[in-house]
């Protein structure tokens, strides 16, 4: 019992992060129609800013407010410069730019920081806190649940809430017409990107104690954070967040109940991204999606 | 609407002055396949593996090019595919010592079952719904190839070291030359295939059922037997490549079949340029074996980062790739080509 | 007199085709001004043009002043609201939520309840509907949130595009009500195209007619429904249907 209720947190806290990465790709998805599949790639290279900043003795917790920060800017400059030009193009030539896009800021981490697996340090202390008689867990795992439910809850508050946040909406929702209220559509795609990239961040730097950090760290999260997406509804913020929880539970359990689990866990993320597609495009909680023909 | 409309009434009336060309065109044909059995003679050594690499390369791209190209199916994860290929005929190879010429047979009836497999649904899916899946099976393949589960049959991480014998005595070839000869035999045969396919009734199929489905239907087509044989092809031609690349090597692990070497596919079919069947797939080809080995001694993501550029790079410029490109050429050269041809510019064929 | 609205020589086009030809048309202050038109005359095109969604040449002056060629959203905030065809509310959101979306350009954000008011008291229908997504509402209560949602903006000028579209006979003839009520009561000048003259020349008080891409007529919406040409091509037998009624 008590090791069930240890893998159900463990698969919490990284449901924590595929949570928020899920929602970063369902922000973009929502306004553009398009899935940033250099999603974690972005997270990683944030991840790395703030490891640098970290080396030159920022305290971590300023060092991670300082990376969401400059990822949101580089993000916008990013969404302006490359993507933009994009908007209308087919779909095969948007995915095959994000595919750029991934190569390029893989390959870009790599040349700045190289590929040794770096140590990151936790934004928590070091040792474990005891949560019952012998049950205990590492504070990161905890600090990371923590966090990344504050980061949910916070961006919930602010899109339901906020004047942006309702124009971001409704600029997910119907590009003409926001035009039409007077919503600038141009500069909300943009903070859309801003805003999925500095989320990204926090999962980046949540992940990273866990995982160490190297240039391929984003990929296992971005493939368990899609099948959150699409489990939930990528059309859903609501829904992609709980399906990411749900998916990190799922790899949890996976990983310690079934033989072989480990090894086989990205592969029970393609069935699940395959299950859903095909049983239930919309996901649980999304709308179905009418082709864009 | 109306543009989608006149393309496909331009793809529906291909080939363009088929009549004129033909001749020309088989001559070309002729020369170019003798020229790359005579290169047995000329090349050595290191050279001919590199052709030999870049031709079982170029096998799978002519098939990815046909799914994606013609057929307008998003894949980013057929690395699968070649590794599963390649897996078949390194097992054949170790275990029951087929010959190394006929491994691509097997490869290729094994991939087709594994494509009928994850075909079957993915096929289902729309557009970027299929990337998203083959993406999800790119990040996958590695991981199962690694497992200690199949390390029986896989060598697991270790992999399988294959023992090739090269063609009989009397045939007077060395081990390389008998290799490359077999590759080139598959390229001729999967460059008669696809040019055959494309242009007959399938490739009518393909285009008609990527521009407009609900067209397509009314005219007659059956849409989800297009997009399967589009799928089973690209499928087949992959494996067979896999199996070619494997038997060039001499030697199959799980490193070998990175989730890089299905995002080099994607790049070898978009660089090379979509709907361009033979040269497009080949310059691809030559693109991704060329391209690491020299970027990967100045720096490790060298070549991620030459891809990555040069794809944003192609599709801001020239979405049929470097084929387009060589087609933009020959056009200013001999002014008479289809202008229609070259415009168009945010779609890739 | 001061024009609400005025376009001089507006030409525009999609891409290469062009659609307006050079329409000159003044909207008075105050009241309906209705457009009418068949199917592909260019009314909508003309309302597209009016708020800056596609590329305009010529003269387009709001209240005196020049707006030709200002974005979409630079317009609305200038007190435009154009309620555009198949009512562009937003589908995901809530009533309330698209209400909201109405008064994101309103100038003094204190009116926000007293204008949302009067929207409910118009459409008492969308009060009971406040939480509910725009998409699952009826034909008739989006085009009455699509009303309301410009309402919210405290407009100078409303541009309203086949509000009867695919609406019951019913619930259009409530709508214009509602519609006649509101050009009453707030003073706010209306431009309306509409395809069905009759409907709309009861509203409005002036009127134009636009045939592929040129104006053709206008006048005051009596001049134009006695005119016999246009009472033959656009309003059916007049005549006879005023007599049965």
């Amino acid at each position: 019992m008590t090791f069930f209720l240890e893998q159900l947190i463990i698969g919490l806290s990284s449901g924590g992060i595929y949570a928020i990465m899920a929602l970063a790709l369902v922000m973009i998805y929502k306004s553009t129609g398009h899935v940033n599949l250099a999603q974690g790639e972005m997270a990683v290279f944030s991840t790395f800013i703030a490891w640098t900043l970290v080396q030159m003795d920022v305290p971590i917790w300023p060092a991670i407010l300082l990376t969401v920060a400059v990822s949101f800017v580089g993000a916008i400059v990013l969404e302006r410069v490359v993507v933009r030009p994009f908007a209308k193009a087919d779909d095969l030539v948007v995915v095959a730019v994000f595919v750029g896009l991934f190569l390029s800021i893989h390959s870009l981490a790599g040349a700045i920081w190289n590929y040794e697996v770096k140590p990151f340090p936790s934004a928590f202390s070091d040792g474990s806190i005891s949560l019952m008689d012998d049950l205990s867990i590492r504070a990161h795992t905890l600090g990371s649940l923590l966090t990344t439910g504050a980061v949910l809850t916070a961006v919930w508050f602010f899109f339901r809430y906020t004047r942006l946040g309702l124009a971001l909406r409704a600029a997910a929702d119907n590009h003409e017409s926001s035009r039409l209220v007077g919503i600038n559509v141009s500069v909300m795609l943009a903070l859309g990107w801003g805003l999925a990239a500095g989320i990204g961040a926090v999962a980046g730097v949540m992940i990273a104690p866990v995982t160490f950090l190297d240039p391929g760290m984003g990929l296992a999260p971005l493939i368990f954070a899609l099948a959150g997406a699409l489990l939930g509804g990528i059309t859903s913020p609501f829904g992609a967040a709980l399906g990411g929880l749900i998916v990190g539970v799922l790899e949890a359990m996976v990983s310690a109940y079934v033989p072989y689990g480990i090894e086989f866990r990205e592969l029970i993320a393609l069935m699940l991204i395959l299950s859903v597609l095909l049983v239930r495009p919309a996901g649980l909680f999304g709308e179905i999606v009418t082709r864009r023909v | 609407m109306t543009m989608e409309s006149t393309d496909m009434t331009q793809a529906l009336s291909a080939p363009r002055s088929r009549k004129v060309s033909l001749p020309f065109a088989r001559l070309g044909y002729g020369a170019a396949a003798l020229a790359l059995l005579a290169a047995t003679g000329v090349l050595e050594g290191y050279e001919l593996f590199l052709a030999s690499s870049i031709l079982s390369y170029a096998i799978a791209a002519m098939g990815l090019n046909v799914l994606m190209g013609y057929n307008g199916q998003i894949s980013l994860g057929h690395g699968a595919f070649f590794a599963i290929g390649a897996y078949a005929a390194a097992i054949c190879i170790d275990r029951f010592a087929v010959p190394f010429a006929l491994t691509p047979v097997i490869a290729g009836i094994v991939g087709m079952g594994a494509g009928w497999l994850i075909g079957k649904p993915a096929l289902r899916l729309e557009g970027v719904y299929l990337a998203l899946a083959t993406f999800g099976l790119a990040i996958a393949t590695p991981t199962v190839l690694r497992s200690d589960l199949f390390a029986e049959w896989t060598g697991g991480v270790q992999g399988l070291f294959l023992l090739i014998n090269p063609a009989p005595e009397w045939a007077g070839l060395d081990l390389d030359q008998s290799i490359y000869l077999a590759v080139v035999g598959y390229f001729l045969l999967f460059a008669f295939l696809t040019l055959r396919l494309v242009r007959g009734l399938n490739g009518k199929a393909w285009i008609a059922t990527r521009d407009n489905p609900i067209a397509a239907r009314a005219m007659g087509f059956d849409v989800t037997r297009a997009k399967t044989r589009a799928f089973v092809f690209s499928v087949l031609a992959c494996s067979v490549g896999g199996a070619l690349q494997a038997v060039a090597v001499q030697f199959v692990a799980p490193d070998s079949f990175p989730f890089f070497l299905s995002i080099s596919l994607f790049t070898a079919v978009v660089v090379g340029g979509l709907c361009s069947p033979l040269v497009g797939p080949l310059l691809g080809a030559v693109f991704i074996v060329m391209v690491p080995n020299v970027t990967e001694e100045i720096w490790q993501g060298g070549s991620w980062a030459v891809y990555g550029g040069v794809i944003i790079a192609i599709m801001a410029i020239q979405p049929r790739g470097l084929a387009g490109m060589l087609g933009w050429v020959k056009g200013k050269l001999t002014t008479h080509t289809n202008r229609k041809q070259q415009t168009g510019r945010n779609r890739p064929c | 007199m001061k024009h609400a609205l005025e376009l001089n020589n507006v030409t525009a086009s999609y891409g290469h085709g062009s659609i307006l030809h050079g329409i000159d048309l003044a909207v008075p202050e105050g009241g309906v001004t209705a457009l009418l038109g068949a199917n592909g005359a260019g009314k909508t095109t003309t309302l597209r043009a009016i708020c800056g969604m596609i590329e305009t040449h010529g003269e387009v002056r709001l209240f005196g002043e020049e707006i030709t060629g200002k974005s979409p959203e630079a317009i609305a905030r200038m007190g435009v609201a154009h309620v555009p065809d198949g009512r562009g509310t937003f589908s995901s959101l809530t009533v309330m939520d698209n209400l909201r979306l109405g008064a994101f350009t309103a100038k003094k954000r204190g009116n926000f309840q007293r204008s949302l008011d009067r929207v409910f008291d118009y459409f008492p229908r969308l009060k009971e509907r406040v939480g509910q997504h725009a998409g699952t509402l009826s034909g008739g209560e989006q085009q009455m949130l699509a009303i309301g949602r410009a309402l919210m903006a405290e407009p100078r000028l409303i541009l309203l595009d086949e509000p009867s579209i695919g609406l019951a006979p019913v619930i259009v003839k409530q709508l214009f009500e509602i519609l006649d009520q509101i050009a009453r009561d707030a003073g706010v000048s209306m431009l309306l195209v509409e395809q069905n003259s009759n409907l709309a020349l009861k509203l409005a008080s002036n009127a134009a007619l636009l045939e592929v891409g040129n104006l053709v007529a206008r006048g005051t919406a009596k001049e134009l429904s006695q005119n016999q040409e246009i009472a033959r091509a656009y309003l059916g037998d007049v005549a006879a249907e005023g007599a049965g009624a």
